[in-house]
C-alpha cells in the first residue's frame, strides 16, 4: 500500500529507517521513509522566512532584518538589515543583505506571531522523547 | 496525551521537559541570565523563550586611583571569583561594584552554546 505524503510534518522526527509521523494538516500518521536528521529548530526557523528577525551576536552587535533562508547549522541569511544600534556600530552602514555564521549568534529576538506555540511545545515533546 | 514514556525522567534532558510552558532561569556565559516561560528546547540547549527578562550585570571599579594594571587584572577575574573575593575580604567591597542592566524581550531564541545552566525560578531573599 502506497502511502502518499502530502503534507509531511514539518517538525518531524526519526530514528534510523522508516518511522511514524504525523501530517501536519490532516493529522493523518503516515510512514516516512526518509530519514531526517533531529532538526526542531531548523524546522522552526524555515517556517519563519520572510518574517522580521533581529539577530544579536556573541560580540553585542545587534542585526534586524528580514530572515532569508537558514540552514541545519542555523547560519542565518539576512535581507534588508540595519544594524540596531549605528552610531555605536558603523561597520555596517551600507550593508543591506549578510550571511551570519551560525555559532555567532547570541540570541535571536523573533516575531511571536511566527508558529503556534502548542505545535513548537508538541514538536519539542516528541523531539525530547525520541533524541 | 501524555504517555509512560513522557513521564519517565531518565536523563537530565528529561528534567528539563518537566519545565516546559513554565518560568525558568537560565544562566547563560558573559554573565547574563534569563528568566522566561520555555517554550522549545533541544539537546544542544538551543531554546524559545516566551517574555523574557534579561539581566546583565558587570563590574565597575569606584576607586580611580587604582592603576590600570590593577584594573585589567581585576576585570580579567570572572565575576563569580569577585564575589567569592569580596565575601571573604569586606575591605575590597567598596573598591568595585556590580552594575546590573535589563530588558525584556517578548519572544526569543537561545543558541544553546551560550547556556550554562537551567533551573526552575529562583526565589529571592
Amino acid at each position: 500500500m502506497v502511502i502518499l505524503l502530502l503534507f509531511v510534518d514539518r517538525f518531524s522526527i526519526s530514528l534510523a529507517g522508516a518511522s511514524l509521523c504525523c501530517c501536519y494538516y490532516c493529522g493523518a500518521v503516515v510512514y516516512q521513509r526518509f530519514c531526517f536528521r533531529v532538526q526542531l529548530f531548523f524546522s522552526y526557523f524555515k517556517e519563519l522566512v520572510g518574517k522580521e528577525v533581529t539577530v544579536e551576536l556573541k560580540n553585542d552587535l545587534a542585526i534586524r532584518g528580514t530572515l532569508h533562508s537558514v540552514d541545519q547549522y542555523l547560519n542565518i541569511k539576512l535581507e534588508n538589515t540595519r544594524v540596531v544600534d549605528q552610531d555605536k556600530y558603523p561597520h555596517m552602514l551600507s550593508v543591506r543583505n549578510c550571511f551570519i555564521r551560525g555559532s555567532v549568534v547570541r540570541y535571536v529576538l523573533l516575531p511571536q506571531d511566527g508558529v503556534d506555540i502548542d505545535i513548537l511545545h508538541d514538536a519539542t515533546r516528541r523531539e525530547a522523547r525520541g533524541g | 496525551m501524555a504517555t509512560e514514556e513522557d513521564m519517565a525522567v531518565k536523563e537530565p534532558l528529561d528534567l528539563i521537559r518537566l519545565s516546559l510552558d513554565e518560568r525558568i532561569y537560565v544562566k547563560l556565559r558573559s554573565d547574563r541570565e534569563l528568566r522566561g516561560k520555555l517554550h522549545a528546547y533541544d539537546q544542544h540547549l538551543n531554546m524559545i523563550l516566551g517574555d523574557v527578562e534579561e539581566v546583565v550585570t558587570t563590574v565597575e571599579i569606584d576607586d580611580e586611583t587604582y592603576e590600570e594594571i590593577v584594573r585589567v587584572s581585576i576585570c580579567d577575574f570572572c565575576i563569580s571569583l569577585l564575589r567569592i573575593i569580596c565575601y571573604i575580604d569586606e575591605s575590597t567591597l567598596p573598591l568595585c561594584s556590580f552594575q546590573t542592566s535589563k530588558r525584556t524581550i517578548p519572544f526569543l531564541f537561545v543558541r544553546g552554546d551560550g547556556v550554562i545552566l537551567v533551573s526552575p525560578p529562583l526565589r529571592t531573599a
